[in-house]
């Protein structure tokens, strides 16, 4: 059956994504490596940058900040997990859709709210940084944990309770170690977000903090050391490359060790009124925590002097100082670019996601699809520039550059959005369509296409949600004259003053509201549960 | 009409079919009995053309199927497990081979309409297919693979996902059905019951050979060998010959009387009851009683068999 249709299909399923990975994410990576490692012509030590006292600094606060966000962000987020992995109650499918909601915020959005809520003085600092950073990621230990949580059957820690283990025994013995996979990989995902965290830590940082992901742009945008930009995104590549392959790892732990009791058999309705305390409890203050900042954040992009009013909003229609656009051509950008964005990250990933769902296809392709998600946003930006910089490809004279790169950021994700819907279609499903007479074609487009439909959509609600908030890349391309949203929103805060600062709240609230709405409708469409 | 000849297939090691022949005739049910693991899922794959045969081939109307992808065999094939499209509707499930053919429109939704009536699915067109019970869900597949008037119907243990009751009254629909459409069909199951129900003639296939083919009738008069006895449920096997339970009689005695063993067991099997019996040389017989008044366990009976229901092998 393998007609010369089927195989062109196949050939291009890997061919294309193949190609545009090794033009624009492989080679800037390799220029990034050349500039590091050669100076004059010839190979050069970076032992000098390694050794600097001020690398060691940044690295060191790097590796802390994360563990200390993970370990924050799981404080925050495991009393919610447990609620929602044992209970079941009325509106908990909808408590695990909010939950997502600061996850998948521009980070530019989420350092803007802890910059309107937190009190002078700590407004900016490292505890910022670590209570952006839980805000962001507390959702993958929710949704992780409480999804694997509620796979357990009940009736082991039963079993164990009636052999004689008292209550903390048997969480300590029995659903502790149950749970430990999904504790690894949560931890180790939020580990890798913090860790690449570039948004948050340059604007909550302020001057004294620097982590390797904020000090690349720093010393390419600020000092115009590029060969130090390029030493430390070396640095950061293996550092990054440790924690993703330790995260696939895990992942690959968790996915062997999911019980297989379905929901409705283990999770059961809070009886006593502790159990029904714990549950209020707990959600009530991941309410809080989540709710707070962003409702502060809209709170100031209206304060006008001791009331109430749109100054701020009416504001972005006219020409600032701060930028060579109005802000409101800005979000208009960033409507564009996103757009372009999505329809990049959604053919080349969903063609993608055909090869790696293909058991046949090139095993290697599915860690490489990976890839772009470990080498952070601000490494391919920073890439782009040095890589592209004479014709035939000058980032300066090409705006398509911009959509380019955030597809390349939004592609991973639409890759593990859409294979997993492929690989789970039953093989029998194509039979059953071949005996009724459809052809190798026929039951791509009839089976396959439909069923992968929804995915590719909500694929897309994401890819769009992602490029609309790309900040570490895009501030890298992004020409001063066609600044997108978040760059205008970083723009404004390095201005002094009130109206600078309204305008920049007023802006992240736009941004928030338009990454609302298109995950919302991605919600529309029936997505149960997240990518996560 | 159907002919599978010396049909082989490996996978790997493993030897799922071992030359496997078997004949279906025109407007023929017949139903391929056996225990799993014994490659009769495998025959209707190769038929199917889902699974390339190592050797051996299958021919349709003295057609060698072997350069025929599935898609153009023209057969029909309901799963197990239903199978069904879970992003169409019941009628679009049911359209889907006469869209595959090219049929018109209006042409489509009457047989749609048509089929869903015969298989007592009428007014279920615009429903989700999710929302059917395991019954219901088997009916469309029925009249999915049935729609496009396939040469032959392959079913691969269509009734096994059920449960008991559903399964005798879908088994019932099914008979009538094929008697009515006078289908050539071919029927893969594991259930005796069944296998005698729907087949006009039952083959027994075993580690990938159909060791018999043969009516009811004649497979219950002479299985080919013990195990097929065996496999029939005909327990009474040694030394080449078969006694049927039903040619047993089984006195009870009172103590004393001499007799031939002891009743071990006793179980109901609808209007039968299988007694055990315990021989005094230690051997074990089984018979069928109908009489209400039959031994209890532990008592001791006299035996007599009815020499006609002796088989040799």
């Amino acid at each position: 059956m393998g007609s010369d249709p089927s195989r062109l299909w196949r050939t291009a399923t890997y061919a294309v994504p193949l190609a545009f990975l090794a033009l624009f994410f492989a080679y800037p990576l390799l220029s990034i490596l050349e500039r590091g490692l050669r100076a004059d012509g010839s190979l050069a030590s970076p032992l000098g940058v390694l050794t600097d006292p001020l690398t060691r600094d940044v690295v060191w606060f790097t590796f802390w900040q994360a563990l200390a966000s993970t370990a924050l962000t799981f404080a925050v987020g495991l009393p919610a997990a447990y609620v929602l992995g044992r209970f079941a109650f009325r509106g908990r499918s909808v408590v695990r859709a909010l939950v997502v909601v600061p996850f998948v915020l521009p980070t530019v959005v989420v350092a803007l709210a802890f910059l309107a809520v937190l009190p002078a003085g700590l407004e900016r600092g490292w505890i910022a940084i670590l209570i952006a950073h839980a805000f962001f990621n507390v959702a993958v230990v929710v949704l992780v944990v409480s999804t694997f949580w509620a796979s357990l059957d009940r009736r082991t820690s039963e079993v164990a309770a009636t052999l004689g283990a008292a209550p903390a025994r048997n969480f300590r013995e029995i659903t502790l170690p149950l749970l430990a996979p999904s504790l690894a990989a949560a931890s180790s995902i939020v580990f890798l977000f913090s860790f690449t965290s570039f948004g948050i830590v340059l604007i909550l940082g302020g001057p004294a903090y620097s982590t390797i992901e904020t000090e690349i742009y720093n010393q390419a945008v600020r000092i115009f050391d590029l060969r130090a930009a390029a030493i430390l995104s070396i640095v950061q590549l293996i550092c990054v490359g440790v924690a993703v392959w330790i995260t696939l790892k895990l992942e690959a732990f968790v996915v062997v060790g999911a019980g297989p009791r379905s929901e409705r058999d283990v999770l059961r309705k809070p009886r006593t009124s502790r159990e029904r305390g714990l549950v209020v409890g707990a959600l009530g203050l991941l309410a809080v925590f989540l709710g707070v900042p962003l409702a502060v954040l809209v709170e100031r992009s209206i304060a006008v002097g001791d009331g109430y009013g749109l100054d701020a909003y009416r504001a972005l229609a006219r020409p600032t100082s701060a930028l060579l656009a109005t802000p409101w051509e800005a979000v208009w950008n960033s409507l564009l670019y996103a757009g372009a964005a999505t329809v990049i990250a959604v053919v080349i990933g969903g063609l993608a996601a055909f090869a790696v769902a293909n058991s046949t296809g090139p095993r290697a392709l599915d860690v490489l699809l990976m890839l772009p998600l470990g080498a952070s946003a601000v490494m391919l930006g920073f890439g782009f520039v040095i890589a592209f910089d004479r014709a035939p490809i000058d980032f300066r004279a090409a705006p398509w550059i911009v959509p380019v790169v955030q597809a390349l950021v939004a592609l991973p994700f639409v890759v593990r959005i859409v294979a997993p819907t492929l690989r789970a279609i039953d093989e029998r499903q194509r039979e059953a369509a071949a005996v009724l007479g459809a052809s190798p074609g026929r039951v791509r487009r009839e089976i396959d296409l439909p069923i992968v439909g929804r995915a590719l959509a909500v694929a897309a609600g994401f890819a769009f949600a992602i490029s609309l908030g790309e900040f570490g890349a895009t501030v890298f391309l992004a020409r001063p004259d066609t600044p997108t949203l978040p760059v205008a929103i970083f723009r404004f805060l390095g201005r002094p003053g009130e109206i600078n600062a309204a305008q920049a709240y007023a802006l992240a609230v736009v941004l928030m509201a338009l990454t609302a709405a298109s995950i919302f409708a991605v919600g529309r469409l029936g997505v149960r549960r997240g990518w996560v | 009409m159907l002919r599978a000849e010396e049909v082989t297939v490996r996978f790997g090691e493993r030897v799922a079919l071992a030359g496997a022949t078997l004949e279906v005739a025109r407007d023929e049910v017949v139903a391929v009995l056996g225990a799993s693991g014994s490659g009769k899922s495998t025959l209707l794959r190769v038929i199917a053309g889902l699974q390339r045969p190592d050797s051996g081939r299958v021919l349709l109307d003295g057609e060698d199927l072997a350069p025929v992808p599935p898609h153009r065999r023209g057969v029909g094939l309901v799963f197990q497990e239903h199978v069904l499209f879970h992003h169409m509707d019941v009628a679009s499930n049911v359209a889907f081979g006469l869209r595959m053919r090219g049929d018109a429109g209006r042409k489509i939704a009457r047989r749609v309409r048509e089929l869903l009536e015969l298989v007592g699915l009428h007014g279920f067109e615009r429903r989700s297919v999710a929302t059917l019970s395991g019954g219901e869900q088997q009916r469309v597949a029925l009249a999915r693979a049935l729609a496009p008037e396939p040469r032959v119907l392959l079913l691969d243990e269509p009734l096994g996902s059920l449960d008991r009751p559903l399964r005798e009254r879908l088994l019932e629909d099914l008979e009538a059905l094929f008697r009515e459409l006078r289908v050539t069909a071919l029927f893969v199951t594991h259930d005796q019951a069944e296998a005698f129900a729907l087949g006009d003639r039952v083959a027994i296939m075993r580690e990938g050979r159909v060791v018999q083919v043969g009516t009811p009738d004649e497979l219950w008069a002479h299985p080919a060998d013990t195990d097929v006895a065996r496999f029939l449920g005909l327990a009474n096997v040694r030394d080449g010959t078969v006694v049927r339970p039903e040619a047993v009689t089984v006195r009870h005695i009172g103590a004393g009387d001499g007799g031939d063993g002891v009743v071990e067991s006793l179980v109901r099997h609808g209007p039968t009851v299988r007694l055990t019996v315990r021989l005094d040389d230690g051997s074990q017989l089984d018979a069928a009683v109908t009489s209400l008044e039959h031994p209890a366990p532990g008592e001791r009976v006299s035996v007599e068999i009815d020499p006609a229901g002796i088989v040799r092998l």
